[in-house]
C-alpha cells in the first residue's frame, strides 16, 4: 500500500523554567524520537493516555507547533521545511476535527461563514459555485439548507460536530486528522459521529489519522493502531493483531483497562 | 420494602414557572442496601436531576414532588437544617469534575478535615489522625496532605473527592458520572476503589453515567433513563444481557464492542418510536 505520509524521528521538548529569575527548569518530552508511516486509504489510530503525546503529534503535522528534530515527508514535500505556497497547498490537502465542537466553531459567525472561510482562503471557485459546494457538504452530514443561517449555539453537540466535519472536508484533503473527535459526545450521538465517518472515508477515499483514549472505538474504525506512551512509540500493528496479542505490558495494561472488561465478574 | 434503604416514589421535577413540563416524569426506584444502583442514559435523560433531588440540592428555579423516603424518613419534608445534618453524614456525593469541585486556594488536607468538622467533634490530633487515614484508604501518600488541588492529577483529585465524600461513613454514596473526566487506566483504579469501598464499608451506592462499560463494572441494578422516565430497571444481568425495552436495546446497539464482533448502530428514532407505542 502506498504511503501517504512519513514521519522520522520526531521529537518535541517543552521545557519549563520556575524560581527566581528562571534559574530551575525541567522538561518534558512531548514527542521522544518518534517515528510513524500513514498508509493511504486507511484508518491510523493513536492511542495513549493523556500526556502521553498524542494531541503534540497532531498538531505537529500541520505545522501548528514547530518540532524540534526529525522529518515529516507528505507527498514527496518535508512538511517542516516548506514555506509560503507550498504549506498553504499542504495544509489544504491535510485537515483536522477537534475534540470539542464547542470550541472549535466561532460562536458569532453563521455556519454558511464558517464554511465559506476555507474557500475562500484557498481561493476555491467563485460565490455561486462556493455556495452549491457547501450545500452539498452540509446535506452530505446530515443538516439542511436552512442550518446554513443559524449560529453554532443553535445546535446540539452531535450537529456542531457534524459541522466541524464538513468544515474539514469541504477543501477535499486527503489526510484528515480526527483528534478525539467523539470524546465528547453521548453514545448514542458518538455511534452516529463514528458511522458519518466511516461512510465519508469509503466515498471520498480519505485517510484518517484518529486519535482517541477509547479503545473500544479504535476496534470499530481503525485498520491500524499505534500505541503512545510518554512521547515514545511502545507498540504498533494492525488492530485486530494488537487487540488479540498485544506484547508490551503498556498495551496489555490499557486493554484491561476497557471499561465491561475489568472486574470479570459473575 | 425491607432490604431498602432509599425508596424514591413518584418523583416528578419541573422548572418552577412551567410546571405542566415534566423535566423528571413520576419515576420510582428503590435501592437495596450494600448494593451499587447505576442510572443510564442520554445527556438530558433525567439522570442527574434525580440524583440532585435525592441530595435535596436542586436548583431553586426547579421544583418536585412526589417522596425521597431514606431510612424511614420523607426527605422531602425535612427542613433545611434537618437536611443539612443529613447531607455530607448519611448521605455523601461525588461529581464529574473533580477540579471545579475542589476549592483550588486551600490545602487538600484542610479540605478533608472541613468535611468531617462540619459533622464531628474531633479534637485536633484526632482530626489530624482520621484525614492521615482517609488518604491511606484512597491512596494517596501522607505527604500530600499540604498541597493544593492543582498539584494532583485528575485522578488523585478524584480520590480526595471520595476521600471527603467518605469521611463521615455514609450509608450513600451518590456519585454522579465520577470517572468520565478520567483516562481509561484511571478510571479503572477508580472504579475499582470505589468497588472495595462498598465492600469494606458496607456503603450503598447510586452511581450516574452514560457508559455501559462501566455499569457493567459496576452495577449490581440498573435503571434506564430516557426523556425523564424509566423505562427498564432489573439487576445488571437481565438490562445488558436480556433488556426487554426497544430503548435500552438500541442504546446497547451504540456501545463499542472492545471485541469487534458487533456492528455500531445510532438509535433510529422513529423506529424507536413506534415501537414505544
Amino acid at each position: 500500500m502506498k504511503i501517504l505520509l512519513e514521519a522520522k524521528n520526531l521529537s518535541k521538548e517543552y521545557v519549563k523554567t520556575t524560581g527566581f529569575f528562571a534559574r530551575t527548569s525541567s522538561s518534558i518530552k512531548a514527542l521522544d524520537n518518534l517515528s510513524i508511516n500513514i498508509k493511504k486509504g486507511i484508518t491510523l489510530a493513536v492511542v495513549g493516555e493523556s500526556g502521553s503525546g498524542k494531541s503534540t503529534l497532531a498538531k505537529s503535522l500541520i505545522r501548528l507547533i514547530e518540532l524540534d528534530k526529525g522529518s515529516i515527508t507528505f507527498k514527496e514535500k518535508n512538511i517542516r521545511t516548506i514555506s509560503g505556497h507550498e504549506l498553504k497547498v499542504t495544509r489544504k490537502n491535510i485537515q483536522m476535527i477537534f475534540q470539542d465542537p464547542y470550541a472549535s466553531l466561532n460562536p458569532r459567525m453563521k455556519i454558511i461563514k464558517i464554511m465559506e472561510e476555507p474557500l475562500k482562503i484557498h481561493d476555491i471557485g467563485n460565490s455561486k459555485t462556493q455556495y452549491s459546494k457547501i450545500l452539498n457538504m452540509i446535506k452530505r452530514v446530515g443538516l439542511e439548507e436552512d442550518d446554513l443561517s443559524k449560529y453554532p449555539h443553535q445546535f446540539s453537540g452531535g450537529q456542531r460536530q457534524r459541522i466541524g466535519i464538513a468544515r474539514a472536508l469541504i477543501l477535499e484533503p486527503e489526510l484528515v486528522i480526527c483528534d478525539e473527535p467523539v470524546s465528547a459526545l453521548d453514545v448514542s450521538v458518538q455511534a452516529q459521529i463514528i458511522q458519518l465517518l466511516k461512510s465519508l472515508q469509503k466515498e471520498f477515499g480519505l485517510t484518517y489519522l484518529f486519535i482517541t483514549h477509547d479503545l473500544r472505538i479504535v476496534r470499530h474504525i481503525a485498520n491500524e493502531v499505534i500505541v503512545m506512551k510518554d512521547g515514545k512509540l511502545i507498540e504498533q500493528g494492525k488492530t485486530d493483531i494488537i487487540f488479540r496479542s498485544p506484547k508490551t505490558k503498556y498495551t496489555k495494561e490499557l486493554l484491561a483497562s476497557i471499561p465491561g472488561n475489568l472486574l470479570k465478574r459473575k | 420494602m425491607k432490604n431498602s434503604i432509599l425508596e424514591i416514589n413518584n418523583l416528578k421535577v419541573f422548572p418552577d414557572n412551567n410546571s405542566r413540563l415534566k423535566l423528571v416524569k413520576n419515576i420510582s426506584l428503590n435501592l437495596k442496601k450494600g448494593k451499587t444502583t447505576c442510572i443510564v442514559g442520554e445527556s438530558g435523560s433525567g439522570k442527574s436531576l434525580t440524583a440532585l433531588s435525592v441530595m435535596q440540592l436542586l436548583s431553586s428555579q426547579l421544583g418536585m414532588s412526589g417522596s425521597i423516603v431514606f431510612e424511614g424518613v420523607n426527605l422531602v419534608n425535612l427542613t433545611k437544617e434537618e437536611i443539612r445534618r443529613r447531607r455530607g453524614k448519611d448521605i455523601a456525593m461525588i461529581f464529574q469534575e473533580p477540579m471545579t469541585s475542589l476549592n483550588p486556594v486551600l490545602t487538600i488536607g484542610y479540605q478533608i478535615e472541613e468535611a468531617i468538622r462540619v459533622h464531628e467533634n474531633f479534637l485536633k490530633t484526632e482530626l489530624n489522625k482520621r484525614v492521615e487515614e482517609l488518604l491511606n484508604i484512597v491512596g494517596i501518600p501522607k505527604n500530600r496532605i499540604n498541597s493544593y488541588p492543582d498539584e494532583l492529577s485528575g485522578g488523585q483529585r478524584q480520590r480526595v473527592m471520595i476521600a471527603m465524600a467518605i469521611s463521615c461513613s455514609p450509608k450513600l454514596l451518590i456519585a454522579d458520572e465520577p470517572t468520565t473526566a478520567l483516562d481509561v487506566t484511571v478510571q479503572a483504579q477508580i472504579l475499582n476503589l470505589l468497588n472495595d469501598l462498598k465492600i469494606k464499608f458496607k456503603m450503598t451506592m447510586l452511581f450516574i453515567t452514560h457508559d455501559f462499560g462501566v455499569v457493567e463494572d459496576i452495577a449490581d441494578d440498573v435503571a434506564v433513563m430516557y426523556q425523564g422516565e424509566i423505562v427498564e430497571q432489573g439487576t445488571v444481568l437481565n438490562v445488558l444481557k436480556k433488556p426487554k425495552h426497544p430503548y435500552t436495546k438500541a442504546l446497547l446497539d451504540c456501545v463499542p464492542d472492545p471485541h469487534g464482533k458487533k456492528n455500531l448502530k445510532p438509535i433510529d428514532y422513529s423506529a424507536l418510536k413506534r415501537a414505544m407505542e
